[in-house]
């Protein structure tokens, strides 16, 4: 009785040979798994924290526990009155985050179309970027701020803030537009040309089409490195703040869970952003499947 | 769908790079008649990629004329040349359906989405790829892929269409199909082809007319069979290959017949040349085809007859290739000597590595060169 049931429980063992066993992992994979553990609690701990503080009833405090839920706190972000200009802040932090958004885009693509050949002072136009990017922020900021007195010009976010956010976000655009360019073959412009396209035709019908994807990409960084950007807007936002720096001055006289809010809210609309963007370049890619399928 | 002349003749052709330090191209003169299958075959870096792209009009030549249908065409426009490129990735839009890539030529022209999508499918019929014309290009075939090349070129009607290594990106069975595709491509179309390529078997057997090219210079044109059989010099004969190359001097010259003597093997008869003057201890190249080479036992010297030449060698090497067999002898010193023996005969007499034996050939079909 005993023999055919222990060939009968090795059979199954056999058939899973070539598979590691579920618990053959080696112990350091544990001790790597707690530090991934620890690391994300690190990391997200504090925000998530924020993010239910928010929620805090009108007794509640900055610290847990929580008294009550209630959207009290992101109410009060819309009147001026106590906690700051939060809606005048995040109106124009948006509106710069776009016209970032513009000029990054338009820049980066004319930067990797001109890229690709070699031209007199290339290299010191590369380094020139990469300086920008390296150059400590706050510094630079500083610096742009100091210039603008010197020329008795008035600093403002539309005008100093944009040129200072534009030193950071035109080097990281193009970067990523050379990653973009690496998988362009120049053939398929010279084959357009080869059919008769002009030079706008080329743009138009081919090249923009086929880098549209890397395009959203750096859309997408333009926009939220700027609309996050703090150091360098510091000392070239003018009179009027943007959001991050609303935000630091209410972690300065602030004292209610709507500063928790508004992280929150501004969490929010940095993901909506991402969304947007993915969601477009999924898009592009599933109309052209579809365009391709039907063709009509 | 013959249109218009599409004979070439290039003139003085020289492509130079840093104010003349560097050629690419250097004094190109050649003619291709319209409605030829021309190759042009050389090593990577020969120039002839650069030839190619100055006749579609992607380069501008430093000096000289490209001419077709009779009309200096450089510093026209590829559309206005009315040549075509088939570029060797094929360049196809990604974004774009079979279909849109085929119309591509027709919509930049402003063309109606309903006739550019009439013609092109009938250009998709023609390359048989009617199933595929929603497809893009990502989800075809090397050999499709090259299809829609191909038809995307022809729909812009051109007198000539021109071809970079057309075959490159498909593997060895594929290559050997779309060879044969090309060629009926061309038959059908009544066009000028002038293709690209680094093998010599390929440009064989497309071609009606070969040109041999090293260092941004012709070494030799003519039809295939010419090219292959008389080469003109060392390289041709090396580069084409199935040839054997013999350097020596020459030896007496006597009516008809001379004699050649090189450092590796005694007196060898050679002809002479119509039209040629030989002088005894003149360096020359001869050429003998590897199939016009008999192996006989050593001790037949004596036999020869009259119009035979030969060397003695022993056997360094056998290779079995199926319908005939390679076989090696040390015969020429630093240069390989090689003779192809049909496979029955080899089994016949089953050589053996090291045995000594005799090459012979008639001395008519040795290849006198510069």
């Amino acid at each position: 009785m005993n023999a055919p049931a222990k060939i009968h429980a090795k059979a199954p063992a056999k058939g899973h040979a070539i598979r590691p066993r579920a618990n053959g992992r080696p112990w350091t994979f544990y001790v790597l798994a707690g530090l991934f553990a620890l690391y994300l609690i690190a990391l997200y701990g504090p925000m998530f924290s924020i993010y239910i503080l928010s929620f805090q009833d009108l007794k509640g405090g900055l610290v847990f526990p929580m008294r009550g839920f209630s959207l009290h706190w992101f109410e009060e972000l819309f009147y001026q009155t106590r906690t700051g200009d939060f809606s005048g802040s995040f109106r124009r932090s948006i509106g710069l985050a776009v016209l970032v958004t513009i000029i990054t885009v338009v820049f980066s693509f004319m930067a990797g179309l001109a890229f690709r050949k070699r031209f007199w002072g290339d290299t010191f136009v590369f380094y020139l970027m990469i300086g920008s990017l390296v150059a400590p922020g706050l510094v630079l900021g500083i610096g742009i701020g100091l210039a603008f007195t010197m020329m008795g010009l008035q600093a403002s976010w539309y005008t100093s803030a944009l040129g200072a956010q534009l030193s950071w976000t035109l080097p990281f655009g193009i970067l990523v537009m050379f990653a973009v360019m690496s998988r362009f073959n120049n053939d398929w412009e010279e084959a357009a040309r080869d059919l008769g396209a002009s030079a706008a035709q080329r743009i138009w019908m081919v090249v923009l089409p086929i880098l549209a994807p890397g395009l959203v990409a750096v859309a997408l960084f333009g926009f939220t490195l700027s609309y996050d950007e703090f150091a360098r807007t510091l000392q070239t936002a003018g009179p009027l703040n943007t959001l991050p720096l609303e935000i630091w001055s209410m972690t300065l006289n602030v004292t209610s869970p709507s500063l928790y809010a508004l992280g929150t809210v501004s969490t929010v609309v940095s993901f909506l952003i991402i969304g947007i963007s993915l969601g477009s370049i999924a898009l592009i890619q599933r109309q052209r499947a579809a365009a391709a399928r039907s063709g009509e | 769908m013959k249109t218009g002349n599409g004979d070439i003749e290039l003139a003085g052709i020289v492509k130079s790079y840093d104010e003349g330090r560097t050629y690419a191209v250097n004094g190109i003169n050649l003619k291709i008649p319209d409605g030829a299958y021309c190759c042009l075959l050389g090593p990577s870096g020969c120039g002839k990629s650069t030839i190619l792209r100055m006749i579609a009009g992607h380069e501008d030549p430093t000096a000289g004329e490209i001419v077709i249908g009779g009309e200096n065409v450089v510093g026209l426009a590829p559309v206005e040349r009315r040549t075509a490129m088939m570029f060797q990735s094929y360049a196809l839009f990604p974004h774009l359906s079979v279909r849109d890539n085929i119309a591509f030529a027709l919509r930049v022209r402003g063309q109606s989405k309903a006739e550019r999508y009439r013609k092109a499918d009938e250009m998709i019929e023609k390359v048989r790829l009617t199933e595929l014309a929603d497809r893009l290009p990502g989800q075809l075939s090397g050999g499709q892929q090259q299809r829609v090349a191909l038809a995307r070129a022809a729909i812009t009607e051109p007198r000539v269409l021109l071809l970079d290594e057309p075959l490159s990106a498909l593997d060895e069975h594929l290559r050997i199909r779309m060879r044969s595709e090309l060629r009926s491509m061309q038959q059908d179309l009544g066009i000028t082809f002038i293709h690209v390529t680094h093998t010599q078997m390929e440009a064989i057997a497309l071609a009606d007319m070969v040109v041999v090219m090293d260092k941004g210079v012709i070494r030799q044109s003519g039809p295939a069979r010419e090219i292959y059989s008389a080469p003109k010099d060392r390289y041709v004969a090396e580069f084409i290959g199935g040839q054997n190359v013999l350097s020596g001097k020459v030896g007496k010259v006597n009516g008809a017949r001379a004699t050649m003597l090189g450092a590796s093997f005694s007196e060898i008869a050679i002809p002479l040349p119509s039209g040629r003057h030989l002088e005894a201890g003149q360096p020359l190249d001869i050429a003998i085809r590897r199939d016009d080479i008999e192996l006989k036992p050593y001790a037949e010297k004596p036999m020869l007859a009259e119009d035979a030449a030969s060397v003695e060698g022993t056997v360094s090497a056998i290779e079995y290739q199926g319908n005939y067999v390679k076989v090696m002898l040390d015969a020429a010193g630093e240069d390989e000597f090689v003779a192809f023996v049909p496979e029955r005969k080899f089994f016949e007499n089953n050589l053996t590595v090291g045995e000594k034996v005799l090459a012979v050939w008639q001395v008519t079909h040795t290849q006198v060169m510069a």
